[in-house]
């Protein structure tokens, strides 16, 4: 089963305060493979082992069924700082 | 040579599931056994780093497992201070492992029996220099001096 990228984009947004997220479908449409980059105060003070255990932990089910998937995950602090170095 | 310690594991599956019940082979499919579990204990020490990877450093099988082997010989890990494991060799320690560190996808990277994390998480601590002072506390690769330091960034990044 294919997993779809609303269904991703839901489960994040009813688990955490988000600040930024962005989703990508890095398997040409087959939904197997996905990249996201969440921003969320939620991860303040935490490390980043944490913040991809919350991560993984939330999205057990849908994980299970891709082949690959990437994360990085960013409080709005650092969110901030990444984005005005670019 | 990379896998010497979880060799017996279709004996274990076998001792570990009796035949009888479904039930219980089902809770031995759903829970690692003790013996799976101490086998795997054993394994993440091995060495002081320990990578469960797709197929070998040499021959990766998974561009996830390859940057994460790239990183590793970057940062100037010895051979003889790193074990690899191919899951792809070993379907119950590709789940075991899953199970055992909590995390859903490989490839997976111990420091001194300590779970560090898996790719995204290894090239974010590269990149930020967390890794080079993590190996290096943990006394996997030797402190640098800061003057040499300088000196070897330089060298490096030109």
């Amino acid at each position: 089963m294919p997993v779809d990228m609303v269904a991703l984009e839901k489960a994040i947004k009813r688990a955490f305060e988000v600040t930024h997220l962005h989703i990508e479908d890095q398997s040409s449409g087959c939904g197997d493979n996905y990249a996201i980059i969440l921003v969320s105060e939620a991860f303040e003070g935490k490390s980043t082992l944490a913040r991809h255990r919350m991560i993984n932990e939330l999205l057990k089910d849908q994980i299970a069924q891709m082949h690959a998937f990437s994360q990085k995950t960013y409080t709005p602090k650092q969110w901030e700082e990444l984005q005005a170095k670019k | 040579m990379f896998r010497p310690v979880l060799r017996s594991s279709s004996n274990l599956l076998r001792t570990a599931t009796p035949s009888t019940a479904l039930g219980s082979r089902l809770a031995a499919y759903r829970c690692l056994s003790q013996e799976a579990r101490s086998k795997i204990e054993r394994a993440v020490k091995e060495k002081p780093v320990v990578m469960f990877m797709k197929g070998t450093p040499a021959e990766p099988q998974c561009g996830f497992s390859r940057a994460a082997a790239q990183i590793l010989d970057l940062q100037g890990v010895e051979p003889e201070k790193l074990q690899t494991y191919n899951v792809l060799a070993d379907p119950e320690l590709r789940d075991g492992i899953k199970e055992f560190s909590e995390w859903p996808t490989i490839p997976q990277i111990y420091v001194n029996g300590t779970f560090v994390g898996g790719c995204d998480i290894l090239i974010g601590m590269h990149q930020s220099g967390e890794l080079e002072t993590l190996l290096e506390n943990n006394g996997v690769i030797p402190k640098v001096e800061p003057s040499e330091d300088t000196a070897k960034s330089t060298a490096a990044s030109s």
